[in-house]
């Protein structure tokens, strides 16, 4: 990477191509590449539109219920030892920061005037999302799941039902997310002329990963005049849990430009990268190719992609977005594991010091937050302020963590 | 190099004979490294004119619930990009031309360069590849140059037509039409925009032109030669040995079907 490219702000990219650098671009089948062309002229066309940001700004706000807050959580600020400053991504309609990009991508495909959409979900929350825009917006809408999924987030396949959603268990490969992520691709090559797959995170072929940022990227916006406003001076980090890394690329975003302000992205450790069992595709992963982009990837030397293992269903996945890819070659964000029982007793900790529970990929976040506070407050000589993407609320995962702390009564 | 390829002559005499080529799809290893080279040798011995040898891939999003699991098998069975092209040079010793088709990451992973070197000392004739377009392939581009490999890039009824001109252009060998919108799989009929996509690309080159994704049975092999110069086969090949209670059984299935399909392209639909 060339000394240009390092300096340029983060805006410029992906180039027109939908390179970050040697991440991203377009790894798909040709039948494809006329409806990402649509979608990319269409999303270029709509950031321009006044009236679309007008309409997308209106549904955030009186629909989604956005901006969230940025709360100021004293007895967990003790704990860590940081100025801990909560965006509260959890309060949204749908409970995750998650109904910003589905409704930037309804009303996109309202725009493209196709009739359906179809979606991926590992835990179900995209899905619920998903269906949740889908009937708002009088769309048909298929989900796919993993079948081990549907099975143990039986919750949330009753929920995309009720919202009138069709959802299919998806029974081949490893039966989680990925093996969803290919048959929602393969329903699209099949369905391209009147479908808009609406993908859950910065990832996949260009242009999702660049759209998908434009729509979350409020989070950061938001973030950065509260903090402002509130502490008189922006934070000193950011912290946020990285999947596939939607909520992250959104908190960063707006800080990408500003030096002093610290960006890390926790990714899911599992038992530990040392293991083998993990979902930390950039500490733990190598450069490839999956889902149609160039980036971070799980998998063997023969490049077949590797099964993920997290507590977390929604940073299950084996791959990343390229942003974040490029992002961590730059140096300009750092990523690091947060193993799966860090991330759960930092879930207890914001249960008992805030009554709040958050979701567990959330959780990730604030154990990372717990290790860096010690080391910027070393670094920098004083209490260090740190924002925290609380991207999701935890009621989904009351049974995992039920099991967990084993607090569940026995039948 | 030579501007004119191995393939390419194979379809000048297909041409000649007023016939369309048979190329029958199989992944390597699938069900096991010996039993997919004695499937492909059994192809071949039935009629079928060129191996396209699918290197198995843990996420294949353009193939069909028959491909997905036959290449499921394979890769439990622990097959390595290094025994498909031993199977390579296995198949290619019985003078029938083999060319590799292979999702793009196993071979950015094996080294592009190095790929592509090995593939052609092993006597591939080049690559099919369905999820690369030629907008990302650079280096494939340049280490087909430097081993004398085919580059047969998919073109699709979605493409624009600067697309499917732009697409042609980097391929050699043959071009790999996409019948229809949709991933692999045998179908009860064949798609009506296969024609129409067929005469698109003859009107941008002279390359031959290989009609792929839902053909099964020997009438439709006849129909689709009557207008495109190779007729690709997978699932319905590949279906004869999942479908089997044993080896012999499936070989035999494999034979019938080959010899269907090859009765097919010799008796062109007008």
């Amino acid at each position: 990477m060339s000394a240009d490219a390092l300096a340029a702000p983060a805006a410029q990219f992906p180039d027109a191509a939908g390179h970050f650098g040697r991440f991203g671009g377009r790894f798909v089948p040709e039948a494809l590449v006329a409806a990402l062309d649509e979608l990319g002229a269409a999303h270029r066309a709509a950031m321009a539109d006044e009236q679309f940001r007008a309409e997308f700004d209106a549904l955030l706000r009186d629909y989604a219920g956005t901006p969230s807050l940025l709360y100021e959580a004293h007895r967990f600020s003790a704990r860590a030892g940081a100025r801990v400053l909560l965006k509260r991504e959890d309060l949204n309609h749908t409970g995750a920061h998650k109904v910003r990009n589905v409704l930037g991508q309804a009303l996109l495909t309202r725009r493209m005037g196709k009739k359906r959409v179809i979606a991926e979900t590992g835990a179900g929350q995209h899905g619920v999302a998903t269906a949740t825009a889908a009937a708002l917006f009088d769309l048909d809408c298929v989900v796919y799941m993993g079948q081990v999924d549907t099975e143990r987030q039986a919750l949330n396949v009753a929920r995309m039902r009720m919202l009138g959603a069709t959802v299919v268990p998806v029974t081949n490969g490893s039966r989680t997310l990925k093996d969803a992520m290919n048959e929602a691709m393969r329903d699209w090559v099949a369905n391209v002329d009147d479908t808009h797959y609406l993908i859950g995170t910065a990832a996949g072929p260009d242009p999702f990963p660049r759209l998908v940022r434009d729509f979350v990227r409020g989070i950061g916006d938001e973030a950065r005049a509260q903090c402002l406003e509130l502490t008189g001076a922006l934070p000193d980090a950011i912290t946020a849990c990285v999947g596939g890394g939607s909520n992250a690329l959104g908190i960063f975003h707006a800080f990408t430009d500003d030096p002093q302000v610290r960006l890390y992205g926790f990714e899911a450790g599992g038992e530990g990268v040392a293991t083998g069992r993990h979902a930390a595709s950039i500490t733990g992963g190598s450069a490839g190719v999956l889902h149609g982009t160039r980036t971070y990837v799980l998998q063997d030397a023969d490049g077949q992609t590797q099964e993920s293992h997290s507590i977390s269903a929604g940073l299950d996945y084996p791959g990343v977005g390229p942003e974040h890819a490029w992002l961590h070659d730059t140096g300009r964000a750092s990523y690091r594991p947060v193993t799966d029982a860090e991330a759960m007793a930092a879930f207890e900790l914001l249960c008992r010091t805030e009554g709040i529970i958050p979701a567990i990929e959330s959780a990730h976040a604030l154990a990372g937050t717990l290790a860096v506070a010690g080391e910027l407050a070393a670094e920098l000589g004083r209490q260090p302020t740190i924002v925290v993407n609380l991207s999701g609320r935890g009621d989904k995962d009351v049974h995992t963590a039920g099991e967990y702390f084993g607090i569940l009564d026995k039948e | 190099m030579s501007e004119r390829s191995r393939i390419g002559v194979v379809f000048d005499k297909a041409r000649a004979d007023g016939r369309a080529l048979l190329v029958g799809c199989m992944p390597a290893g699938f069900p096991t490294v010996e039993g997919s080279i004695a499937a492909m040798k059994t192809m071949i011995a039935a009629g079928v004119d060129v191996i396209e040898l699918e290197i198995p891939y843990s996420d294949p999003v353009m193939d069909g619930p028959v491909i997905q699991r036959a290449s499921g098998i394979a890769l439990a069975g622990g097959v390595r990009t290094r025994d498909a092209l031993r199977i390579v040079e296995e198949v290619a010793a019985t003078g029938a031309p083999v060319a590799a088709m292979t999702y793009w990451n196993p071979i950015e992973q094996y080294g592009v360069d190095a790929f592509a070197r090995d593939l052609a000392a092993a006597g591939g004739t080049g690559m099919v590849t369905p999820d690369l377009i030629p907008d990302e392939a650079d280096e494939w581009l340049a280490a087909s140059d430097a081993y004398g490999l085919d580059r047969t890039f998919l073109v699709a009824p979605s493409s624009t037509d600067e697309r499917l001109a732009m697409t042609v252009a980097h391929c050699r060998g043959f071009v790999y039409a996409t019948a229809l919108m949709g991933v692999t799989g045998a179908r009860a009929q064949i798609s009506q925009a296969a024609p129409v996509l067929v005469s698109r690309v003859r009107a941008v080159t002279d390359l031959p032109v290989g009609v792929g994704l839902g053909v099964g049975t020997g009438a439709q092999a006849a129909a689709v030669a009557g207008y495109a110069d190779a007729v690709i086969v997978g699932s319905a090949l590949i279906r004869c040995l999942l479908d089997a209670p044993d080896q012999e059984s499936g070989l035999s299935a494999l034979r019938a079907v080959s010899a269907e399909l090859a009765e097919g392209v010799r008796n062109p639909t007008p």
